[in-house]
């Protein structure tokens, strides 16, 4: 019998899941149901020590499981500051992202350019970046909330600085590295430098620009759930803040899957568009 | 002040060395000529300056000392005037074969409809065999394929000169074979004029008109000039049958084995004029006659130039 490793590969995914599930579904039964949950519970109030109490406290899968078919089937709701769908407060979130995103776009494509095509502007600005570029982004937040004075903005130029130094560093890394012989090439027929531009250097570049946009979204979308439980208001960091305090753990539980979904499907959006822009030589 | 169509005089490269010193100069003092329509090979071992030579004419780089002019304007960076077939084919992998050589056309006609590029291309591409592959992205072509898209977007150009890197170096001998024909073809139908670099004798004798012989770098020197006096007409599968082929091919490869190397300091260098660099024509000098009685003097009694 042979069968394809992707379907093998589904069925250990789903095993793995259901262990997962099962497992946790038995440590935070309530005690004294069975004997076998008992020995169970027994072995694991062992590896804990005194914490076997506290298991109670720890949602069942059942209250995830509910939390999730609760939010997902009226995601949109708007019910005021602190209650609104789960939709609408990711909604909030990629908005911000997006935005900070396109800032950072704007201005480390074309800057990665200038860099990448002068080894004079590479040397003068490599001590500034490599200088800016380990700080964390939310280490701006008083800085930003004090200069911008808005929540919103701040949050944005957050995205926007920690989305930039690896577009930059990218961009400028591809550009400065496109083969001396297509340079040639363009050089040799006399092309004008817009059209060397568009036409030689970014699409030899694409694939190495568009990895750094792929590492600056990965890092931008952990960074909105952390800035946004600092500035509030909206946003699924926000929402994770918001039940903690309400001490609604399915929900927090709910939330940080999510977080995990909408993550894995930018990153594969951006895995798509690398596909799109690879050539084979 | 020149009559010829290229003329290269007193052409010197000096690299710096990694502590930003001059070095050694790769070769100086170059002297040579080209005529229209002439087709020229230059031969000489790995790291004698042929690139380099070749850039400078193609205005890629500068040269340290001397210069180039060609058609009375003096060469002083790259230009459509010159198309240049690269040594490792440099297509553009994002575009399609199409898309590579109608890049080179819209440069050259930039007013050009798409219509008429994308026709100018077409015709250039049936001429090196590929009408077939025109919507193909290099990727999908073979090392040969490749090499004749090359070919063509530098004569899509209709350059007044071509300038070719070993355009052959990496193809097997029966693809090399098919595409030499291919490029005499056209050069003969278009009277296109020629700078070629290769390592293969047979190649130089089968498309030259004249092989430009140079020593072992550093300081390379134009040993000597040597002229096919072969019909033009010469085919591949034919010219091994003119007697004139051996003697030039052994001209050849005693200069490559033996005479390169000891160049330096032997009797030739002695009398060697940099402006007027010995021509030869190893193919009339009738069989029977010394042609080398090892001392490397015998090689004057064909010089015809001094
Ligand atoms: N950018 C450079 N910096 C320093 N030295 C260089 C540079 N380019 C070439 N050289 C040197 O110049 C010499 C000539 O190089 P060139 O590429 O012209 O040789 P070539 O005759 O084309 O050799 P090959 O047959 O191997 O292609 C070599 O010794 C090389 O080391
Ligand atoms: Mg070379």
């Amino acid at each position: 019998m042979k069968t394809t490793l992707t379907f093998r590969a589904a069925v250990l995914s789903l095993f793995i899941f259901a262990m997962f599930i099962g497992t946790w579904h038995l440590a935070t039964q309530a005690p004294k149901e069975s004997a076998a949950a008992q020995a169970v519970n027994a072995e694991y109030a062992e590896l804990m020590g005194k914490g076997a109490e506290k298991t109670g406290g720890f949602p069942s899968p059942e209250k995830v499981g509910s939390a999730f078919v609760k939010y997902l089937s009226d995601p949109f709701y708007d019910n005021g500051p602190n209650d609104k769908g789960i939709g609408i407060q990711v909604g909030y979130s990629l908005l911000r992202v997006g935005t900070g995103f396109l800032l950072a776009m704007l201005f480390a494509l074309p800057l990665g350019f200038v860099i990448g095509m002068s080894p004079l502007m590479t040397k003068a600005l490599n001590p500034f970046i490599q200088i800016l570029k380990p700080i964390s982004p939310l280490a701006w937040m008083p800085l930003a909330l004090y200069t911008l004075k808005d929540s919103e903005v701040s949050g944005i130029f957050v995205i926007f600085i920690c989305s930039l130094w690896p577009m930059l560093i990218n961009t400028a890394f591809g550009v400065a590295g496109v083969r001396r012989d297509w340079i040639n090439v363009a050089r040799t027929l006399e092309v004008n430098p817009l059209r060397k531009a568009f036409l030689v250097i970014l699409p030899a570049a694409a694939p190495t620009i568009l990895t750094g946009m792929r590492i600056s979204m990965g890092i931008a979308w952990i960074v909105i759930v952390a800035a946004e439980m600092l500035v509030g208001g909206t946003g699924i960091g926000y929402f994770v803040w918001n039940e903690w305090n309400n001490l609604a753990l399915p929900n927090v539980i709910f939330a940080i899957t999510m977080i995990g979904l909408v993550g894995m499907a930018l990153d594969l959006g951006f895995g798509t568009l690398q596909k799109f822009v690879t050539y084979r030589e | 002040m020149t009559a010829h169509f290229l003329s290269v005089e007193g052409l010197s490269k000096i690299y710096p060395t990694a502590d930003g010193k001059p070095g050694t100069p790769v070769f100086e003092d170059i002297h040579f000529a080209i005529e229209r329509g002439e087709f020229i090979c230059i031969i000489g071992h790995s790291g004698c300056g042929k690139t380099t030579i070749l850039n400078v004419l193609a205005g890629l780089e500068e040269a340290s000392a001397g210069g180039a002019i060609m058609d009375d304007r003096e060469i002083d960076g790259p230009s459509l005037d010159r198309g240049v077939v690269f040594q490792g084919h440099a297509l553009m992998p994002w575009m399609t074969v199409l898309g590579n050589v109608a890049f080179a056309t819209k440069s050259r006609w930039p007013d050009w409809s798409k219509a008429q590029i994308e026709e100018h291309c077409t015709t250039y591409l049936e001429m090196v065999g590929l009408g077939h592959a025109i919507h193909k992205k290099p990727a999908e072509l073979s090392g040969g394929m490749k090499q004749r898209v090359g070919i063509a977007r530098a004569f899509a150009i209709e350059p007044k000169m071509l300038l070719l890197d070993e355009p052959f170096g990496a193809l097997d001998a029966l693809t090399r074979g098919t595409i030499q024909d291919e490029l005499l073809k056209i050069v003969r139908a278009t009277q296109q004029t020629v700078f070629m670099i290769t390592h293969d004798v047979d190649e130089a004798i089968l498309l030259a008109d004249k092989v430009i012989l140079m020593s072992n770098g550093p300081l390379a020197k134009i040993a000597e000039i040597v002229e096919i006096t072969m019909p033009r007409d010469r085919t591949r599968a034919e010219m091994h049958h003119d007697p004139q082929f051996y003697r030039i091919r052994n001209h050849l490869v005693d200069f490559l084995v033996n005479r390169s190397k000891s160049y330096a300091g032997s009797d030739a260098a002695q009398l060697h004029d940099a402006k007027h660099p010995p021509v030869v024509r190893p193919g009339l000098v009738p069989d029977g006659t010394p042609s080398g009685d090892n001392g490397g003097r015998p090689v004057l009694k064909q010089v015809v130039n001094q």
